[in-house]
């Protein structure tokens, strides 16, 4: 547990409380619609379909492919500047929605277009947990 | 579309002791003499919103102007070409008739990291992706990395475009960095967010300008010819629900409205402004406005043909990789363009410059972006 998280934490809200609560128990959450079916990520109020508010959770198998990944040497954002390189992916779910988050857990160097991975949970603080991806 | 651009001024410093407002009131009053105009001619101001979120409030206060048609229009560094675009709506509305816009920034000597702080905007989406380290740089990063695995460009097709902006710099005195470089030396660059080096960014000045924008029928009394807006556009590009094709941008929306609205094609364009934030960006821009096809752009970029005597001149001033890069890029876009129309460029002139296209990019590529374009002709 890492109570000195240096790094920007999320902004929790109402709205997306229910993802979150799904990271504290190592669960990746999606959203399904109640009335078209679409599934979604980010998390929000309505359908990004259909714009119906009838929307469901979800449990997602957590396993995808890097869509696509940038390995930074040099930056400037929050507790990351003493981290480098680090990589950063949109990774496509088997579910077939996108998220954006880290790859770790390997030499970025590895790390290529279509590799699969799937999601770990971070506990970075008591009370938030991060998803981010490594190797499958 | 009928309107006209009748005044341009572009801020000359790079680093300056000025605010973002005096920046922006030096360059009003010169843009308003270049089109023979006064400020109490200005009934319509377009800017985007300042930190304070009122957005021409500011500016409009200290400038003592009573517009009667405002727009702060914020959609990033291409918000100065959707205000264009807006103005030459409003004016052909009969909204306004006389269109003042300008920008004004100080992000150097504030010493802002434009590009590699983290991307957080203060908004709720902050929390799915600013959290993970992620800067402007590596959002368009992300882009570059699919481009190419998807088809195989390479990065010193990339730093083709670098090149060309360098050589043009080297031809205006007001660029900040003016000595040739070559595609080694952008390859050899540092790393900073892959595939993009250091000389695949653009610089981080202050700077600021103006541009007016007016009726047709003001064109006698103009002591410049007039440059006309043929055709204008905009779009959003954004994350679409998690299913989107990064590859594609928002010029391939606003692009083809444009022209057809202009009723030109890509051969009979004699030069381009596009937003070079990154060399990506105008990799993706070229192929998504239908200069070359999808994938096709690297190759499209090679043999100097965005250089001056090439086939399509683009970013004659040095753009952002090499000129000027304040934060946001939009408005020196819209003055060079307006620059070249008028054959006032010098040796960086391209000959008998009769259209122009202009294309701004704001946000990030890699996740949400806006994309406006315009199409100018010589009066």
């Amino acid at each position: 547990m890492t109570v000195d998280y240096k790094k920007p934490l999320p902004e929790i809200t109402a709205e997306s409380r229910p993802f979150w609560d799904g990271c504290r128990r190592h669960e990746f959450l999606v959203q399904r619609c109640g009335e078209c079916g679409a599934l979604q990520h980010y998390p929000r109020g309505v359908c990004a379909r259909c714009w119906g508010t009838n929307l469901e959770w979800q449990r997602s198998a957590g396993r995808g492919r890097v869509y696509t990944f940038t390995v930074t040497h040099r930056t400037q954002a929050r507790g990351f500047k003493d981290e480098t390189p680090y990589a950063l992916a949109w990774v496509e779910l088997e579910e077939g929605v996108q998220v954006l988050a880290n790859v770790v857990g390997c030499d970025p160097a590895r790390i290529a277009v279509g590799m699969p991975v799937r999601v770990i949970f971070e506990d970075v603080t008591p009370d938030v947990s991060l998803p981010r991806f490594e190797p499958a | 579309m009928n309107a006209l651009i009748a005044g341009v001024h572009e801020f000359p410093e790079r680093k300056t002791a000025r605010s973002a407002l005096e920046i922006q009131a030096l360059s009003a009053r010169a843009a308003l003499t270049d089109a023979g105009l006064t400020p109490r001619d200005v009934d319509g101001y377009f800017t985007v919103a300042g930190s304070g979120g009122t957005g021409p409030l500011p500016i409009v206060d200290y400038l003592n102007l009573t517009p009667r048609y405002v727009d702060g229009t914020s959609v990033g560094g291409a918000s100065f070409v959707v205000h264009a675009h807006h103005a030459a709506a409003a004016i052909s509305q009969g909204r306004c008739r006389v269109a003042l816009i300008t920008y004004g920034s100080t992000a150097r000597s504030a010493g802002v990291p434009v590009g590699t702080r983290e991307r957080i905007a203060g908004d709720y989406l902050d929390q799915f992706e600013g959290i993970y380290g992620t800067s402007t740089v590596g959002l368009y990063a992300l882009v570059a990395q699919r481009h190419v695995h998807e088809y195989g460009t390479t990065g010193a097709q990339l730093a083709h475009i670098a090149v060309a902006c360098r050589r043009h710099a080297g031809l205006n005195p007001a660029a900040l960095y003016r000595d040739p470089i070559t595609v080694e030396d952008v390859l050899r660059s540092p790393m900073i967010s892959s595939p993009l080096h250091l000389l695949d960014c653009c610089v981080i000045t202050d700077g600021g300008g103006a541009a007016v924008i007016v009726h047709p029928d003001m064109a006698r009394d103009l002591p410049k010819p007039g440059v006309r807006i043929l055709g204008a556009a905009e779009a959003v590009a954004h994350t679409a629900a998690g299913r989107r094709d990064y590859l594609v941008s928002a010029a391939a929306q606003s692009g083809p409205r444009a022209l057809a609205e202009a009723g030109v094609s890509h051969a009979d364009l004699d030069m381009a402004m596009i937003y070079d934030s990154f060399t990506i960006t105008v990799l993706v821009t070229l192929e998504d406005l239908g200069f070359c096809t999808k994938g096709e752009g690297g190759r499209f970029v090679e043999g100097g043909r965005l250089e001056l005597g090439g086939d399509l001149p683009t970013n004659t001033d040095g753009g952002g990789l090499s000129s000027n890069h304040p934060g946001m890029r939009g408005i020196f876009l819209i003055i060079e363009a307006v620059r070249q129309l008028r054959g006032e460029c010098g040796e960086r002139q391209v000959e008998d410059c009769r259209l122009a296209l202009v294309h701004g990019t704001g946000g990030a590529l890699g996740s949400r972006h806006s994309g406006a374009t315009l199409v100018l002709g010589r009066a």
